[in-house]
Parts: C-alpha cells; sequence; structure tokens
C-alpha cells in the first residue's frame, strides 16, 4: 500500500503570485493544503518611526510608498487626520479635486488587481487591456503632479497647485469610455466557464468571519456586508455625491470580483458628477500658518521668501491631540492615528493598513484548497506588501 | 457631549470604579480604562453596545512624559451603528503586559503581535505571540521612544557635511 506522508512547501518570498515579497509556509497533504503560515515584513522600513522624526509636511511622501498602487487614497487619509488635528477647512475646488484623484486612485488600483489576478489565474488577455487603461490614470498623475505613482500632490488645507485646464477634457474623456472597457473585461471573464470554475466557491468566507478577522472594503463587502467608509461615515465632502454600494451573496472570489467591477463603474460615475461640480476657486485653505504661499511670492518678494522657508524648515504647530480618521482606500480601510504634543511632529503616528489585516485572513479561506486556489485568494484579497510591512 | 455616548453609559454602568477617564477631541469619544479590565470592557462593547470590529490595535510609547510607560490604544467601529469609539489602557514599564484581545476578536491576533514586535509589550494568553514585521532574531523594540533612529550599532546622522 502506498504511504503518504505531509510535506512543508516555500512558496515566496520570490513568486510571482504572492504580488511582492511575501513568503508563504504551506503544510501540504498531496495538493491539499493543511496550514499556511505568512510570513511579513521583508518590505518593513520603518515609516512609522521614521515619521516621528519629521515634521507633518515631510511625511506626506512616505505616505505616497504604502499602497504605492493607490498612493493619492494615503495622502488623503494622511492629511483628512492632519486637517482633523489642525481643525481648518478645505476650499471646495480642492475637495472636489480630490474627490476626482481619490476615485480615478481606486480605478488604477481596481485595474492592477484584476490584471494580476485574472494573470494568476491564467487568463492573460485581461492583464494586456487593463494596463493600458491604468496607463491613462498614471499620465493623468503626471500631468498634476509630475510622477506617475509617488504623487505628492494633497497638502494639509488643499492642494499642492491647481490643475492644469487639459485635466478636465483628460478625465472626462477616460471615464466617458472607461464602462465600455469594464465591458470588454466582463466579456473576457464573467461568463468564462474556466474564470467561474476557479473563481466560485473559492475562498469563502462569511460575514460573521469576515468581521471577527477585521477584513474591510471590497473583501467584506463580498460577503454581503453593506458597508462603507464614503457613504457612512462620509468625508472629504462624499456626501454631496450619489453612488451604489454593491454587495456580494455568496462570499465568494466571484463576488468579490463582481462587487469590485461594480465599484468601478461607481467609481466613474462620482467622477463624472464631480467633474460637473468643479467651479473655478482656490485650491488652497487662506491659512498663513500651515499653507505655503504662492509660488510667485517665494520667487517676487523677501516676505513670501521668509515665509516658505519657515514652513519648509520649522513646520507647523499642531495642537495637542489625538485623532483617527479612517478612509476607504481601494483595498479596504485605510486608518491613521496621530498623536500630537503641539509641536510640529507627530509624536507618534500609526497607519492602519487594510491589507495587512485582510492577509490575516489568508489561513481561514484557503485552508482545506489546493495550492492553485491559494493563488486565487491571495489576488482576491488583494495585498500590497508595501503597505503591509510599511 | 462625551458624556451622553451610547458607549459611555453603558460603561459606566458596568465599569463605574475601572473607568479613569472619559475625553472628547473633534468628535472623538476616548475612554480611559484600568489595564486589568480591559478584556471585560472590550467584550461588552461587542456583545452590548455592538462594536462589532475591531479597527485597530496599537500603542504609544510616553516615555518621561506620563508615570505609566506604554498606552494600549483600541480603536472599535459599530458596523450596525457605523461609529467609532477608543478605549486606552495604561500598562507600566515594570508590569509590561496586558491581556489579549484574541478572545473578542480574531483580529487582535497580528496587531498584537505588531504591538509586541515593536513596542515589546507582552500579551497574555496570546495565541501566537512572536514577532511579526523584524527578523525573529532581532534584539530591542524599535518603536520604543529610547530606540534611535538610525538603529542600534550605527552613529546618528548628523546631516550632510558638504
Amino acid at each position: 500500500m502506498a504511504t503518504t506522508e505531509k510535506m512543508t512547501l516555500n512558496m515566496g518570498p520570490q513568486h510571482p503570485s504572492t504580488h511582492g515579497v511575501l513568503r508563504l509556509v504551506l503544510e501540504l497533504d498531496g495538493e491539499v493544503i493543511t496550514k499556511v503560515t505568512p510570513d511579513i515584513g521583508y518590505l518593513h522600513r520603518g515609516v512609522e518611526k521614521l515619521s516621528e522624526h519629521r515634521t507633518y509636511h515631510q511625511v506626506l511622501p512616505l505616505t505616497d510608498r504604502l499602497d504605492y498602487l493607490a498612493p493619492m487614497s494615503n495622502n488623503l487619509g494622511y492629511i483628512l487626520t492632519v486637517e482633523k488635528l489642525l481643525g481648518i477647512k478645505v476650499p471646495e475646488r480642492a475637495e472636489t479635486i480630490r474627490i476626482i484623484m481619490a476615485e480615478l486612485t481606486r480605478l488604477q488600483s481596481h485595474l492592477v488587481w484584476l490584471a494580476c489576478h485574472a494573470l494568476d489565474i491564467g487568463a492573460m488577455t485581461v492583464f494586456i487591456y487593463a494596463f493600458r487603461e491604468r496607463e491613462v490614470v498614471m499620465e493623468t498623475y503626471e500631468l498634476i503632479s509630475g510622477a506617475r505613482m509617488t504623487s505628492n500632490f494633497f497638502r494639509a488645507g488643499g492642494l499642492s497647485m491647481d490643475v492644469p485646464p487639459e485635466f478636465e477634457k483628460k478625465v472626462r474623456d477616460f471615464v466617458d469610455s472607461m464602462p465600455g472597457y469594464l465591458d470588454q473585461y466582463e466579456g473576457l471573464l464573467t461568463t468564462n466557464p474556466i474564470w467561474l470554475k476557479r473563481t466560485i466557491g473559492n475562498g469563502v468566507i462569511s460575514a460573521e468571519d469576515a468581521i471577527d478577522i477585521g477584513l474591510t472594503g471590497p473583501a467584506l463587502r463580498g460577503s454581503g456586508v453593506d458597508w462603507d467608509l464614503r457613504r457612512d461615515n462620509s468625508y472629504s465632502g462624499y456626501d454631496k455625491y450619489k453612488f451604489e454600494i454593491p454587495v456580494g451573496e455568496n462570499c465568494d472570489t466571484f463576488d468579490r470580483y463582481k462587487v469590485r467591477l461594480v465599484e468601478m463603474r461607481e467609481a466613474c460615475k462620482i467622477i463624472q458628477q464631480a467633474l460637473d461640480n468643479l467651479k473655478p476657486g482656490p485650491v488652497l485653505a487662506d491659512d498663513p500658518q500651515v499653507c505655503y504661499p504662492k509660488k510667485d511670492d517665494v520667487y517676487n518678494s523677501i516676505e513670501g521668501l521668509i515665509h516658505h522657508f519657515k514652513i519648509a524648515s520649522e513646520g507647523y504647530p499642531v495642537p495637542e491631540g489625538e485623532v483617527y480618521q479612517g478612509v476607504e482606500a481601494p483595498k479596504g480601510e485605510l486608518g491613521f492615528y496621530i498623536v500630537s504634543d503641539g509641536s510640529s511632529r507627530p509624536y507618534r503616528l500609526r497607519i492602519r493598513p487594510p491589507s495587512f489585516v485582510n492577509l490575516q485572513a489568508l489561513e481561514k479561506m484557503s485552508t482545506g484548497s489546493m495550492i492553485a486556489d491559494l493563488v486565487a485568494v491571495i489576488g482576491t484579497l488583494d495585498i500590497v506588501l508595501g503597505e503591509i510591512d510599511r | 457631549m462625551a458624556e451622553n455616548n451610547r458607549a459611555v453609559v453603558k460603561l459606566k454602568e458596568n465599569f463605574a470604579a475601572s473607568i479613569i477617564d472619559v475625553a472628547e477631541f473633534r468628535g472623538e469619544v476616548t475612554v480611559t480604562v484600568k489595564k486589568d479590565e480591559i478584556l471585560q470592557v472590550l467584550s461588552c462593547l461587542k456583545q452590548v453596545c455592538q462594536y462589532n470590529l475591531l479597527t485597530d490595535v496599537t500603542a504609544v510609547d510616553y516615555l518621561g512624559k506620563k508615570d505609566e510607560r506604554y498606552m494600549m490604544v483600541y480603536h472599535l467601529y459599530s458596523i450596525p451603528n457605523k461609529d467609532r469609539i477608543r478605549i486606552k489602557a495604561a500598562v507600566s514599564e515594570a508590569d509590561c503586559r496586558i491581556q489579549s484581545a484574541t478572545q473578542v476578536w480574531l483580529t487582535a491576533n497580528w496587531l498584537e503581535r505588531e504591538v509586541y514586535d515593536l513596542f515589546g509589550i507582552t500579551f497574555e494568553n496570546h495565541p501566537n505571540l512572536c514577532r511579526i514585521l523584524m527578523t525573529p532574531e532581532w534584539e530591542g523594540y524599535p518603536l520604543r521612544k529610547d530606540y534611535p533612529l538610525q538603529g542600534p550599532d550605527r552613529e546618528p546622522y548628523k546631516g550632510r557635511l558638504s
């Protein structure tokens, strides 16, 4: 009689389907997984420690590098937290542009998710198509901030600068054509028998289990929990927009796929409404203690130069206290918790990364399934290691 | 006001003796409790007040600023009621441990491991308390205020010389 024994297999840290440097130690019975132990920390850069030694303004570029597939969502979460501490109000134009960029970021992040998720399961064509559209978002990033990924565009009190005139047309053309592209992806996947076989019934997690383990974002909504911070704890003026929150039923990978696709269509609607609302006006609050002076003043007057130099070198004092602000990032609830001691540097800055908490569900969702299905579960959780390891 | 907050009312009914402070800042309610009763407080909030999602667990090091050096911070969210509450409990350096919240929420597992890894606070009854971001053989706890920014064995950065 044939004998079998359990095998321990090392997956990663360099493995194409682990989406970065994630190492998984698998215990296998044949091809069936009996235990998964994620090993993280390969990208730990000490962002929280570094933040304690930098001014509030200097922390902003660090946040771009958390979830590098959704830089503006991170910027938004951090800036909103600082603004909450400062208690300053942002001009309407700046808020509207922030929403446009946050939703474009959601599109971009979901496009990368769709591309890599499909590629992992073997559908390569979608990858090429999704990256084609992602390129437009990257170009928009470059247009307004000069950088394709590390945007560093928002400022406490508004934006670093106004958007160029061609911005509106570029974004409108993109969101008008996006539903057609989404139909293309759906045509390749939604009724594709291989895709259905790989995703239906894969990575099932019930709503109670999902809440208990802390899942947030599309992963939680795929399990049927109707909760979205943009609607339920509105921030940055999201309450002015009409959009649907898609919710899944079967708690599996296919439902999470559908939820994210609907989210992309809803993001387009939000951007269209925001573009209709976009009116000329200031993009930075009138608060000289916190906000940088206009570049014109910096170059042409000594007072402006001193003003700029003071903020850049010393930063601005922030009232003593502690605040938490969560935003609905593409991957789930991204939270920033800042303790201020009244100086110009955070006393403690804590980042609550959605991917870190979501990855914890991996073990529950993949134990008992095959290795190939584990790859689908990693894809459906939509993790980014830059954010997990910080 | 913080006194009228539904969770604060409930906690005052059940744990009047262990509440040290109730504060409100920028619309956020913070309740500081004694660390011995942290587990009972958290499970009461989950069972009775429907705070079903543990958003975050973290710590703050108040070296030289407060008598009790560390402060554990729990962020709770109620999906049915869409509101938040922050629970804090002080942990002294001499007795650097607290009950693990993993019995109440599975979420706490990794979040507490991270606090252990970076602050060195021990969680009692934690199923797998080991380092998570740093390597297993790492010495010291990086997020403590007395841990140097540039690492333990390196000269402090003095800025560019040229």
